[in-house]
């Protein structure tokens, strides 16, 4: 004998309306392969590219109390479905940057002022932050995106036009840049 | 002693929930376990950021599922009739204190079993026991005081 679905829902959908959660996640489809997507009460904060292993790094940085919630994450999944089909170029729903340390943020404030479709380099997002000497420690920064597509580091290229790198590895950085329609070398 | 560290609740809830589901629904039916296994497990995760280890989380929750069975008796008959039930999977909520807080009414041995098995806090035991910090330490007090009554 197993629960019956309606109940688990209904427990999920309570604990999270109760608010005792750290975050909520749930697991979606995408062109780029399986995406977990967590939200707290604030909003989005984290997207990962290998859900199976990811969840014990999410109770790391945000704490143990995660559920599997898929109503509380309708609406960024349905952001995210109409971005990869390409009537989306900006979203709407929020993003928790909380545990996020303080340099780290500012480059991730700047980063999503870069429009949909263009690109940006390390060393010009340093110079935007008024650091300009610091485009290593923006790599650093940005490698470390815990919201990735929607905090679009996949915009941030080598002053040469290489790609040089991804956390979710190059291929998804190039998939990601080509649903755009941005200008690759 | 190696540390377990804790797992997140969604790995604790799925190894456990069909456990908990069938002990609920054999304790007090199909229709009520449904109410009883969500307070169970709302409990925990109230509970479940003051775990200070990750043993036996399977008796842990068996313990609030016990308590969460009392409170519904409590609610529905009158307290003269509520008698200790057993433990239903034959584990007790943690070895070493079971034999000494067995005897303890429900409460007093909940609060005891959960301070000194469990190590959580007395805010933490009050949200497991569906009352609060002062109610939670007033019960493990007396739980205690009581056991050295039995114990001299």
């Amino acid at each position: 004998m197993t629960v019956p679905a309606k109940l688990d829902k209904r427990f999920r959908d309570a604990a999270s309306a109760a608010g005792l959660l750290d975050a909520a996640y749930d697991v979606t489809d995408s062109p780029v392969g399986e995406l977990l997507v967590a939200a707290t009460d604030r909003g989005v904060c984290w997207i990962e590219f290998a859900p199976e292993e990811t969840l014990d790094r999410l109770a790391r940085q945000v704490g143990t109390r995660l559920l599997r919630v898929p109503r509380r994450l309708t609406a960024v999944r349905r952001e995210l479905d109409e971005y990869f089909s390409g009537v989306r170029t900006a979203f709407d729903v929020d993003v928790d940057l909380a545990v996020v340390p303080v340099f780290q943020r500012h480059v991730l404030d700047e980063l999503v002022r870069v429009p949909y479709g263009e690109v940006t380099t390390y060393g010009a997002l340093a110079n935007r932050i008024g650091k300009p000497r610091a485009a290593r420690a923006v790599g650093g920064a940005l490698n470390r995106n815990p919201v990735p597509i929607i905090v679009p580091c996949h915009r941030v290229i080598g002053a040469s036009g290489s790609l040089v790198g991804y956390a979710g590895g190059l291929e998804r950085k190039q998939a990601l840049l080509r649903l755009e329609g941005a200008a690759l070398v | 002693m190696a540390v377990v560290s804790i797992p997140p609740f969604e790995a604790f809830y799925e190894a456990h929930r069909d456990r908990v589901y069938r002990l609920l629904v054999h304790r007090v039916g199909r229709q009520q376990a449904e109410d009883a296994f969500q307070e169970t497990f709302l409990r925990a995760l109230r509970a479940y950021a003051g775990l200070r280890h990750a043993e036996q989380l399977g008796a842990w929750v068996t313990t609030i599922a016990e308590r969460v069975v009392i409170d519904a008796h409590r609610r529905n008959r009158s307290t003269d009739e509520l008698r200790e039930s057993e433990t239903w999977d034959g584990r007790p909520p943690h070895a070493e204190l079971e034999h000494l807080a067995g005897e303890l009414p429900p409460t007093e041995r909940a609060a005891v079993v959960l301070r000194y098995g469990y190590d959580l806090d007395y805010e933490q035991i009050g949200a497991v026991l569906g009352s609060n910090a002062t109610a939670a330490r007033q019960a493990a007090s007396s739980g205690v005081r009581r056991l050295r009554k039995e114990l001299t």
